[in-house]
């Protein structure tokens, strides 16, 4: 089973109304949405090629989708011509237990990690805990939530919801460094200071992979502060958690997706440091490399001929910065490791819609489109979250409770598609309209709609329905 | 074939019960209609380079030929670096001599404490990219293991003129061979070490070097 997160956890909608009234996290987040957003567009819009881009990236993983046994098979036998070995994961539990068994052959009481949403996804370093292994992570950001004791709330910057003070009083406290201030070359520091001698004396590494080319067995992990390259190149061992979809056919496919990720990713033309490795290099870097592909939901989404494009993903969280609700409500919020529009869509389908949390999340939009447009691998996540809402209708009419089954708001809308396939029901339910409206009605628009239609004007406006309908208007024009 | 395997082939067989026995991979031909060549001319490729490596606050020079030991050597003595690691294969045409040099060989790796008591490292490079400001080590010539690079705090990296590109396309044609002929590990490097995870600001220097030094010599 899926282990993105326990199936307990709250909606998104009761959740939310939380996030939303603490100002604080507000003001982080919309901060560096906005950063971010503005800097994205200026490394964009310098690309006159960057539609051809997008075209290119969404046809090569189409292509793969399309035959991904074909190309995992082809990857394997890469990996393990280059000295690497393959472990194949259905589900998180396999996985984990793979990289353990590997750690603990090894002997070893602490690894260090590379940020990786793979590993978060299975929740390793909890497994890893319980057969009392350490899993450090050295990512800025990771470890600035792994010394909270937190959770992540961005793909790319997991603690995009504290700010340099909150992030300052946490090293004062957990670095042991009272004299620290929150500038954060300072706080960059003070992470370097408390990894270095970790790094150097480290046996093993774990990283997931932001691609793996099925034609050569080359992994490569894109990242910005060096821990990666420490992760990927120190260490005797490596071990790399890689979802099957993460495969790229050929070398040459690195033209579009080295162009791709980083400007929607970081917003800059490049990334400081890309890692390309293949199997092991005599006396380069680890001697041993473990490749670990898992499925863990995986070909559930492929078998949704509508959802499957949601396995394109590249983890930019370009949707994420530029999603109206996620500024909002931040990633917390959605209850799930891949928070935000990608996650609103990924979730739901990895975990399967009876999963009541994860069934909330396609809801979790304004359908704006915004994500659609900024998505490097031209994803479309507005149309992929409106047919799982169906289905999460479709759900509760199958499996749900006699309630779900007669739901008022169900039947009110098969209501209302009678209505407007005829003209004369139609026409007649203005004016009922019209008339019942009235007690609802300021100026021209509804408030505070009650019982089962309060959803409607509690957080929104809706329109009150006109004196005069156009066709009326057009009837009587002449008289 | 192991059962998690199988089974994993058998899902994504069934997953995709609505493809064609016809289909095959590679039969859908991919619209690569970005950009692939270069089309500055030569002397705006290094003004470009230039530009952007320093947009990533590394710092950078272009010198001639005949200055490469000496501009190594100011570097050296403005910065203080007297312990400069190199690779045996380096070219004595940018040895420096006011340093003590430590040669990783085949035959006598250094160890990550001699490379972390290093003050710096001198590379050479594979190709180097000007409008994203990137240098590639493909650990040929001059370049050595990818620890040399990683562990000290500052890095000097030499460029040829000659070895500069215009656009990425370009440069991974160019490493296709080192990849897929000899498995060799490939590091691309776009400015000194550097986070964004603090509120999302760029800040430079974390684990990586925290002082880039590029020199392209004409």
């Amino acid at each position: 089973m899926s282990s993105i997160k326990s199936s307990h956890s709250p909606t998104f909608q009761e959740t939310a109304k939380l996030f939303l009234t603490n100002k604080q996290l507000r003001k982080n987040i919309g901060y560096a949405t906005q950063t971010i957003r503005e800097k994205r567009k200026g490394v964009v819009d310098e690309k006159a090629d960057w539609e051809s881009l997008r075209e290119a990236g969404q046809q090569i993983k189409q292509q793969v989708m399309r035959h991904l046994d074909y190309y995992l098979i082809q990857l394997e036998e890469s990996v393990l011509r280059a000295g690497g070995m393959v472990h194949w994961a259905n589900d998180a539990n396999e996985a984990n237990r793979i990289i353990a068994d590997i750690v603990i052959q090894k002997q070893v009481s602490e690894v260090v990690k590379v940020k990786s949403m793979t590993t978060d996804e299975i929740r390793l370093n909890d497994y890893l805990a319980k057969h009392d292994i350490l899993a450090l992570e050295t990512d800025l950001a990771e470890l600035i939530v792994q010394l909270a004791g937190d959770e992540s709330s961005h793909i790319l910057v997991p603690a995009i919801h504290k700010n340099r003070t909150e992030i300052r009083d946490l090293f004062r406290n957990r670095l042991n460094k009272p004299e620290l201030s929150d500038k954060p070359e300072e706080l960059a520091e003070a992470a370097r200071g408390y990894l270095r001698s970790r790094f150097l004396k480290a046996k093993v590494g774990i990283s997931g992979a932001n691609f793996g080319v099925a034609e050569t067995g080359t992994i490569s992990v894109v990242e910005s502060e060096g821990n990666g390259r420490m992760c990927t190149t120190l260490p005797d061992t490596l071990i790399t958690v890689m979802g099957i979809e993460k495969i790229i056919p050929t070398w040459d496919d690195f033209e579009v997706f080295m162009q791709l990720l980083p400007r929607s990713s970081t917003a800059e033309r490049m990334n400081p440091y890309n890692s390309f490795w293949t199997g092991v290099t005599e006396d380069d870097g680890p001697q041993e490399f473990h490749l670990v592909l898992l499925d863990n939901g995986r070909t559930k989404v492929l078998k949704d001929q509508v959802g499957r494009e949601t396995l394109h993903c590249i983890r930019c969280s370009a949707c994420l910065n530029v999603c109206p609700v996620y500024e909002r409500t931040g990633g917390h919020a959605y209850h799930s490791i891949y928070p935000g529009p990608i996650g609103a869509i990924l979730t739901p389908q990895l975990r399967g819609l009876n999963d009541k949390s994860a069934a909330s999340l396609p809801f979790a939009s304004s359908l704006c489109g915004a994500c659609y447009e900024v998505c490097p691998v031209k994803i479309d996540i507005p149309k992929i979250l409106v047919h799982l809402r169906g289905k999460v209708v479709d759900e509760n009419k199958r499996n749900g409770t006699l309630a779900n089954k007669f739901d008022p708001e169900h039947l009110a809308l098969k209501v209302v598609a009678k209505t407007f396939q005829e003209v004369s029901r139609y026409e007649k339910a203005q004016k009922m309209g019209r008339f019942g409206q009235k007690i609802f009605q300021k100026g021209d628009k509804l408030q505070n709609l009650p019982s089962a239609l309060k959803g409607w004007t509690e957080t929104r406006d809706i329109k009150a329905i006109p004196k005069q309908t156009f066709r009326e208007w057009w009837e009587a024009r002449d008289e | 074939m192991s059962n998690s395997k199988l089974e994993i082939m058998n899902r994504i067989k069934s997953a995709l019960d609505d493809r064609h026995s016809s289909e095959k991979p590679g039969d859908i031909i991919i619209p690569r209609t970005y950009r692939r060549t270069a089309k500055l001319p030569i002397e705006s490729l290094l003004n470009l380079f230039v530009e952007r490596v320093a947009d990533y606050k590394a710092t950078v020079q272009v010198i001639d030929h005949g200055s490469v030991i000496s501009s190594i050597e100011n570097i050296c003595s403005q910065k203080n670096l007297s312990k400069v690691v190199i690779d045996g294969s380096l070219s004595s045409d940018f040895r420096p001599s006011n340093v003590e040099l430590f040669e990783d060989q085949p035959s006598q790796l250094l160890s990550y404490a001699e490379l972390d008591s290093m003050d710096a490292v001198l590379t050479t490079c594979a190709v180097a990219v000007a409008e994203t400001g990137t240098i590639a080590l493909d650990a040929g010539d001059g370049q050595g293991r990818r620890v040399l690079s990683l562990i000290p705090d500052v890095h000097i990296c030499i460029v040829k003129q000659e070895q500069i590109v215009e656009i990425i396309p370009e440069a991974f044609q160019m490493l296709k061979k080192s990849v897929e002929k000899e498995g060799r590990p490939i590091t691309l490097i776009s400015g000194p070490s550097a986070t964004s995870d603090i509120e999302l600001n760029r800040v430079e220097g974390v684990h990586g070097p925290r002082i880039l030094e590029v020199l392209v010599v004409r």
